[in-house]
């Protein structure tokens, strides 16, 4: 998209959030902040050589939050139309009615609001993703699946290859004050092929790659080798004898633990008292080794952004320093129900709600390299996937099917499936041990691999 | 519908969708060739309400609208989808679906005909009629009923959840579907603390049904069940790590079923040949005691539906019988492949997504054996009552699912609360493990969603008790 029609969409977005902010204000809201949203995406999939899928849409959407003194509701459409843009306008106003006066409502103190000259430039939008037409997408993902199946003739089958791409922008307006826009795009590459047993049981694999920028993201022939590799080395997968042993997470299964953290830092939890670190504030939660940032100042990475869900600066959150939990992460609500200030972490969601969120929540990587890691490990568990909802964040509680490799004498020996890992989470974090420095920001939340010095395993 | 929330596309809406429209648009769609299109119009609206410290303190109205247009050619689906219902944005959709099938030929008009529907989900009070101030009631009754009940509960938050999707489907096989699919869901959780140790419990329902729902299932039932369970689950110790035997309580674990056969039965993974269950059919895949359905006809059920999102009613389909495979569940598009008729599965979470093959209600049926007896035939294994969900892997069939309240066994008697755990095992392996089924056979209560591929939908589940002879029991104790 060229610079102008870019300038043209932000400022249309933003005209239409002024007239709904103007309809609820003159409905008699005494607060009202709308989040106008627009979007287009390409998706296309292939499967054994040929086209599955090419999807193509576009969509535009508000979401509306209004308070009517303390009493607080949310309203969202896509149905643009006259009617439908009144329609949100007015059931948002009556259900506020509906709702009982919470003394702790109330939108961010003006005074916080970022303004224009706040933000700094994140490179979040690459302006030649439009370039990557389905034509061409399905070229690539049917290079990356045949890169898979060439690989070796041990891949037998394919779920396929796939690429998504997504162009959005949003802009938020409020009664407070504040009018701003962001816009970013993302881009996706998935490649799942399938392997077999000797005795036919099935084995899937997969890898992908993300970035903002279409220019970044990694060959598709590598992508889809590295699919084939993690595949394959699956074969014979089986399960181990229940023990205690030291467990080894890579990037991707690291991710999932850093997003129970998440869960457990989250204001909206503590003051619920749904998580386990209530009351847990400058103690120390995890291993000296664990230090975790929320960090949306990172150039042209997946969870970067100008200003926060209620238009507050962004700013760089240590949540975990060497150990000792710093903060939560907090919005203006959550902030006045614990007596604290907003970190900056409200996230606004499609809808029109309100909630905490994370940006960029990464584990700082440490000096270990991965094989180094792995080589000071004479016997343990390296977890690749994880299966299943097995945690309960009010007591830290952890069980979650697992499936990896067993290591042997410091190196990958062979492959593990249906056992089940389990530790309390407080009890893992402190037992971390070994943080490697192979950190790579494909996603928003992102771990390097790292390793506790010993958990429940469960298997025959 | 309720005159409030009218669909546009309705006869008497403000941009009508009949049958000559919906022709010319399919027409458009498949100007440039293709074996198949589909119209999906949607217009769902959703309410909800959430309790928390004794405040209602959210409520939220949301209204989503479009069209998703589909087209196909052999194995390539061309999909679009558009938010506005004029004409020009209708036919762009059409359209750039259309392009998969570039290069083709037109194809003959398609005509459409409309015919009568089952109707599955008899409302008494649609949800959207009823006054905001009766729903806060409900809730604020949730919320004394739980604090009442035990001095150690310090937090309850009670939520209403509320749906009405009206949809149309117009497909190039002649379909012609409208239906309206309310959905309702209560639910109550809660926080229980002594001496700092505290514990969770949570009781929900639902289904397609009003707000008549409450006056079977009240509030007050919710909130006693949520409260028992966290303070049940206050004592909680170390639940065993290793191979166990296991009772499944009837109702929920259901979702044992759905996870370790319900997914691999799913005709998609079958005609790609990536499901365990691939050219399984007449196979022995499970104990004899077993037979497993998948009842979309049930009355009210969170599953059920009167026309799947491709225009084709589902009835109760036979999966497995005594043990042997006997079919798929199928949408349009597999059951070409497979030369059978689409058994009404075909199923999308909005107009912004394609149908694949999904479950609606799937159920293991009843079994003789007193469940009792069961238990007392376990000397030591865990029993498995409430569960936070389940995932699996369709290639081979390996699945874990989270137990939020288990119990361990000890000489036929259910004795020691059981911390959080996982059970993890292989599908097929455990249904050829089933050795004793009660004649109990209960539907969960409706709460269940179920995610495929990225795409969300409200599924049920059921069945009686049931008795796995190895299970792996995710626990922290070791040699337990």
């Amino acid at each position: 998209m060229t610079q102008s029609k870019q300038q043209g969409r932000s400022d249309e977005l933003l005209r239409l959030g002024d007239e709904i902010v103007a309809r609820a204000l003159e409905g008699g809201a005494s607060v009202a902040e709308a989040s106008v949203r627009e979007g287009e995406h390409l998706s296309v999939k292939v499967r054994l050589g040929k086209p599955e899928l090419v999807e193509e849409a576009g969509s535009r959407a508000v979401g509306l939050r209004v308070m009517v003194g303390q009493q607080v509701a949310v309203s969202y459409t896509s149905d643009l139309t006259e009617a439908g843009r009144a329609r949100l306008v007015e059931d948002a106003l009556e259900l506020a009615q509906l709702s009982e006066p919470d003394p702790f409502a109330g939108g961010p103190e003006p005074a916080l609001l970022s303004r224009e000259a706040d933000w700094p430039v994140l490179d979040t939008y690459d302006p030649e993703m439009g370039t990557l037409t389905a034509d061409r997408a399905l070229e690539l993902a049917i290079r990356a699946e045949k890169a898979a199946l060439d690989y070796d003739p041990r891949i037998i089958n394919s779920e396929g290859a796939s690429i998504s791409r997504a162009v959005g922008g949003s802009a938020l307006v409020t009664s407070g004050g504040f009018r701003g826009y962001s816009d970013g795009t993302y881009v996706s590459l998935v490649v799942n092929p399938l392997t077999e047993d000797a005795d036919g049981k099935k084995r899937r694999g997969y890898h992908w790659a993300a970035r903002r920028f279409l220019s970044e993201l990694d060959d598709e022939v590598e992508v889809g080798r590295e699919a084939a590799r993690r595949t394959l080395r699956k074969l014979g997968a089986k399960k181990i004898e229940s023990a205690e042993m030291p467990v080894i997470f890579d990037p991707d299964a690291g991710r999932a633990i850093l997003g129970l953290v998440a869960s457990c830092v989250n204001g909206g939890s503590i003051w619920r008292k749904s998580s386990y670190l209530v009351d847990r504030l400058g103690t120390a939660v995890a291993s000296p080794l664990v230090t975790i940032v929320d960090d949306p100042l990172i150039n042209r990475a997946p969870g970067s952004r100008r200003f926060d869900g209620e238009g507050l600066a962004s700013r760089r959150n240590v949540v975990v320093a060497a150990g000792q939990l710093e903060t939560y992460l907090l919005d203006s609500y959550a902030g006045r129900k614990l007596g604290m200030s907003s970190t900056a972490s409200a996230s606004r969601g499609s809808s029109g709600g309100v909630g905490i969120g994370t940006t960029n929540f990464v584990l700082q990587p440490g000096q270990e390299t991965h094989d180094e890691l792995l080589a000071r490990t004479p016997r343990g568990l390296y977890v690749t996937e994880m299966m299943g909802f097995g945690f309960n964040a009010v007591t830290g509680d952890f069980s979650r099917g697992a499936s990896g490799f067993l290591i042997e004498d410091g190196a990958l020996g062979h492959a593990v499936s249906e056992v089940t890992i389990s530790l309390n989470l407080d009890q893992l974090l402190q037992r971390i041990d070994g943080v490697a420095n192979d950190l790579d920001l494909r996603t928003s939340v992102a771990s390097p691999s790292f390793r506790v010095s010993a958990m429940t395993i469960a298997g025959r | 519908m309720t005159s409030r929330y009218q669909a546009p596309f309705a006869p008497d809406g403000s941009a009508p969708i009949d049958r000559a429209l919906a022709e010319k648009l399919l027409g458009v769609a498949l100007a440039q060739g293709g074996d198949y299109a589909d119209l999906f119009f949607e217009y769902a609206v959703n309410g909800s309400y959430g309790y928390d410290e004794g405040l209602l303190k959210s409520a939220g109205r949301y209204v989503t609208m479009g069209l998703g247009v589909r087209v196909m050619l052999g194995d390539a689906t061309g999909y679009a989808y558009v938010e506005s219902l004029e004409w020009d944005a209708l036919t762009h959709a059409a359209r750039t679906a259309s392009q998969i099938a570039r290069g083709g030929k037109s194809v003959a008009p398609v005509s459409l005909e409309s015919r009568a529907l089952p109707t599955r989900y008899p409302v008494v009070q649609p949800s959207l009629d009823v006054e905001g101030l009766t729903k806060r009631a409900l809730l604020e009754r949730a919320d004394k009923a739980a604090r009442a009940a035990d001095a150690r509960i310090v937090k309850v938050s009670a939520s209403l959840n509320e749906e009405l999707r009206e949809i149309l489907v117009a497909t190039s096989a002649g379909h012609f579907a409208w239906d309206s699919q309310p959905l309702v869901r209560f639910g109550v959780s809660v926080i229980a603390e002594v001496n700092g140790k505290r514990q969770s419990g949570s009781s929900g329902g639902g289904g397609r049904t009003g707000m008549e729902y409450l006056e079977t299932h009240t509030p007050e039932a919710h909130a006693a069940e949520a409260v028992r369970q966290a303070i049940a689950m206050l004592d909680a110790r170390e639940a065993p790590a290793g191979e166990l035997e296991v009772v499944l309580a009837p109702g929920d674990s259901g979702i044992l079923l759905h996870e370790a056969v319900g997914h691999g039965l799913e005709a998609d993974f079958n005609r790609k040949k990536t499901s365990n269950y691939a050219d399984a059919i007449g196979q022995q895949v499970a104990s004899e005691l077993c037979t497993v359905v998948d009842d979309g006809s049930l009355l009210s059920g969170r599953g059920t539906i009167n026309v799947d999102d491709e225009g084709e009613t589902p009835t109760s389909a036979t999966l497995i019988e005594r043990g042997r495979l006997v079919g798929y569940m199928q949408d349009q598009h597999s059951a070409k492949f497979f030369g059978v008729r689409p058994t009404g599965n075909g199923r999308r979470e909005s107009f912004r997504s394609h149908p694949m093959p999904r479950m609606t209600n799937t159920l293991l049926l009843n079994g003789e054996s007193d469940p009792e007896e069961i238990v007392r035939s376990v000397k030591r294994g865990v029993y498995a009552r409430k569960f936070g969900g389940g995932q699996v892997d369709i290639t081979n069939g390996d699945f874990v699912f989270s137990l939020t309240e288990g119990y361990l066994i000890e000489d036929g008697r259910i004795t020691a609360p059981l911390k959080g755990v996982n059970l993890i095992g292989n599908g097929p392996d455990v249904m050829r493990k089933v050795t004793m089924l009660g004649n109990d056979m209960a539907v969960s209560d409706g709460i269940w969603t179920c995610g495929k591929d990225g795409q969300s939908v409200p599924v049920g589940v059921g069945c009686p008790t049931v008795k796995i002879s190895a299970v792996t029991v995710g626990g922290t104790e070791l040699g337990g």
